[in-house]
């Protein structure tokens, strides 16, 4: 029971403000400054290779 | 060398089996061990004939492994086409009881259906959807091979062999009833092999990406698959009776299973049948529409909200049990609060197409892809408020609840399967395109007038049933006795039945396009397949 109590206090304390500054940090993190030109590449992955794996030499590192 | 190991391996289990089918202490145990018998046996005279044959090795690193896929397409239509079926059977049964016939009773009455129909769609259906497009689509967007060279058809043969063991099951009556997780702790063990092979293939390709970043849709198949897993093995904790039959008792009891079966069940809902699929959603729409999704920033947003809010969902299930009442209450606001990521994800998906509206007019397959869309927002939209636990006193239990997952299943799932399947059958089969698009046409009405009949019944029911239940004389009796609502609901549930059979009929359209696609359709020349980059 102590072990329940604990980590019942736990996961209502610190790991569920721990979650949430998470998911507020990606939500900042997303909109960080260049973004937008990353991700314009981003999306537009599924419009290459479609037919054969990259080569190391295409490979985009 | 290792077909020595691996002759040593098919002949323990073979022989394990034998003695299994010997022992057996139910009829399910027994048909299993003989069908693992068979596989097994088979598979041992297959590995002899071609032990130490000379090995020629050949390097497939330059080009995809589609092979696996194009049987995952086939097996996603031959599926599905049972599932939809075993569900009209249903449906009709219980508006005409008498279909539930003597001579078939404990084998193919309603009870024993039910479970075969509702596994045929979710895991046979869209489980191979699932596995066949999370391959193809894991190693366009990685530029890679899928990893662990035959692990994948392992995973594909594997997880057919799950389905049969299952299917089988039921009909023998083999079950542990805990709804979506119904087959017993031997098949559940074989699952979990399946499964971890399953994550193996996809991390192995996701870690030799060539691209820098791991697109979004991986993203989503990535947690559908960690999350089943981890929600397989918890709610499936069981101690077998004996390892000669197939009963098992659950560690947990009592609020714990319930609680613990619907934090499965309302994920199975939340990473089967939604991250995945939006796995499916965020590939497929963007190369049918032909333009990059609508806003990236928002998927990964989306991502991040749906991840940690649908965990949480799955109290909504027991409001008003023995449940604490936090819990519920929990459960409800989680529920409420995903309605916004679920939306995001909609509209993510539709404005793909803004600018390129106009191929609504022209391309039924991209219709689809929207209308499942409409429906995915439909039915996040009654899901929420239905967790409410007022309108939950009134829609539990009920017929609305059935109507809520067919709107979901049928509209979301089964569309957005159906677009990816007529996307992929060209691609995979080298077909310039369709058979067949006024076919497409036609499987696109009849699906989705289908889905409306079915759905619009199920409320009527479902409100007229839970209303009946709660109405009460001047001296507090209850007015309705139960039969009473079975009779009000007859002409609805034939509607019902109806509006199956024509989602069915679509199906089976889709099948003979997809089959004359692949026998008739004008092969692609092989220089129409450059592929245009789109930078």
């Amino acid at each position: 029971m102590e072990e329940y109590t604990f980590l019942r206090q736990l996961a209502d304390s610190w790991f569920l403000v721990g979650l949430f500054a998470f998911f507020v940090g990606v939500v900042f993190w997303v909109f960080r400054p260049g973004s937008t030109k990353t991700y314009q590449d981003t999306a537009n992955i599924p419009f290459r290779h479609e037919d054969k794996p990259a080569t190391s030499k295409e490979a985009r590192q | 060398m290792s077909n020595y190991i691996k002759l040593i391996a098919l002949g323990v289990v073979a022989i394990f089996a034998m003695m299994a089918a010997n022992y057996a202490r139910d009829p399910a145990y027994m048909v299993h061990a003989i069908i693992i018998l068979i596989v097994t046996g088979g598979l041992f005279l297959w590995t002899l004939r071609h032990t130490d044959e000379p090995e020629t090795y050949v390097d497939y690193s330059g080009e995809y492994m589609d092979g696996v896929i194009r049987y995952g397409v086939i097996a996603t239509a031959m599926w599905g086409v049972v599932g939809f079926l075993v569900g009209v059977i249903i449906a009709f049964q219980l508006a005409f009881p008498s279909l539930n016939f003597e001579w078939a009773h404990g084998y193919a009455n309603f009870g024993r259906l039910r479970p075969l129909h509702t596994s045929a769609v979710i895991f046979a259906f869209g489980g191979n959807a699932l596995i066949a497009t999370s391959f193809y689509v894991v190693q366009r967007t990685c530029a890679a091979r899928l990893w662990g060279g035959n692990l994948a058809w392992f995973v594909f043969w594997g997880y057919q062999l799950f389905i049969v063991l299952a299917a089988t099951g039921y009909l023998l009556g083999s079950t542990q009833s805990k709804e979506y997780a119904e087959p017993e702790w031997h098949v559940d063990l074989w699952l979990t092999i399946v499964w971890v092979a399953y994550l193996a293939v996809f991390l192995g390709t996701i870690v030799k990406r060539k691209e820098p970043h791991i697109y979004v849709a991986n993203w989503f198949f990535l947690s559908f698959i960690v999350t089943v897993a981890m929600l397989h093995v918890v709610n499936n904790l069981a101690l077998p009776v004996s390892i000669w039959g197939s009963r098992s008792v659950m560690v947990m009891s009592g609020v714990q299973d319930a609680m613990t079966q619907w934090w499965y069940g309302h994920n199975a809902v939340g990473f089967f049948l939604t991250a995945g699929f939006l796995g499916m959603m965020y590939y497929f729409i963007p190369k049918q529409a032909e333009r990059p999704v609508f806003s990236y920033k928002l998927s990964i947003i989306h991502f991040w909200a749906l991840i940690f809010l649908y965990i949480w969902a799955g109290p909504h299930h027991l409001h008003y049990t023995a449940l604490p009442d936090w819990a519920s209450t929990l459960g409800m606001v989680f529920s409420i609060v995903l309605w916004m990521p679920s939306w995001g994800g909609m509209i993510n998906g539709l404005m793909t197409l803004s600018g390129a509206w106009d191929k609504l007019r022209t391309d039924p397959v991209i219709r689809m892809m929207v209308i499942s869309l409409g429906f995915y927002g439909m039915s996040t939209f009654e899901g929420p408020m239905m967790s409410i636990r007022a309108v939950n006193s009134l829609s539990h239990y009920t017929d609305w609840t059935i109507g809520h997952v067919h709107s979901g299943a049928l509209g979301w799932n089964g569309m957005i399967t159906f677009g990816a399947l007529y996307f992929l059958v060209p691609v995979l089969w080298k077909r310039e395109r369709l058979y067949s698009l006024s076919l497409v046409s036609w499987h696109f009405w009849l699906a989705t007038i289908g889905i409306v009949l079915y759905a619009a019944s199920m409320w009527v029911t479902g409100i007229m049933e839970g209303l009946m239940w709660r109405e009460v004389d001047a001296n507090g009796f209850l007015v309705n006795s139960f039969a009473d609502t079975v009779a009000a609901k007859f002409l609805p549930y034939v509607a019902r039945g109806v509006g199956g059979l024509m989602f069915l009929s679509g199906a089976v359209i889709m099948c003979y396009n997809l089959l004359m696609t692949v026998r008739k359709a004008p092969a692609k020349e092989a220089s129409l397949t450059v592929a245009v980059p789109a930078e």
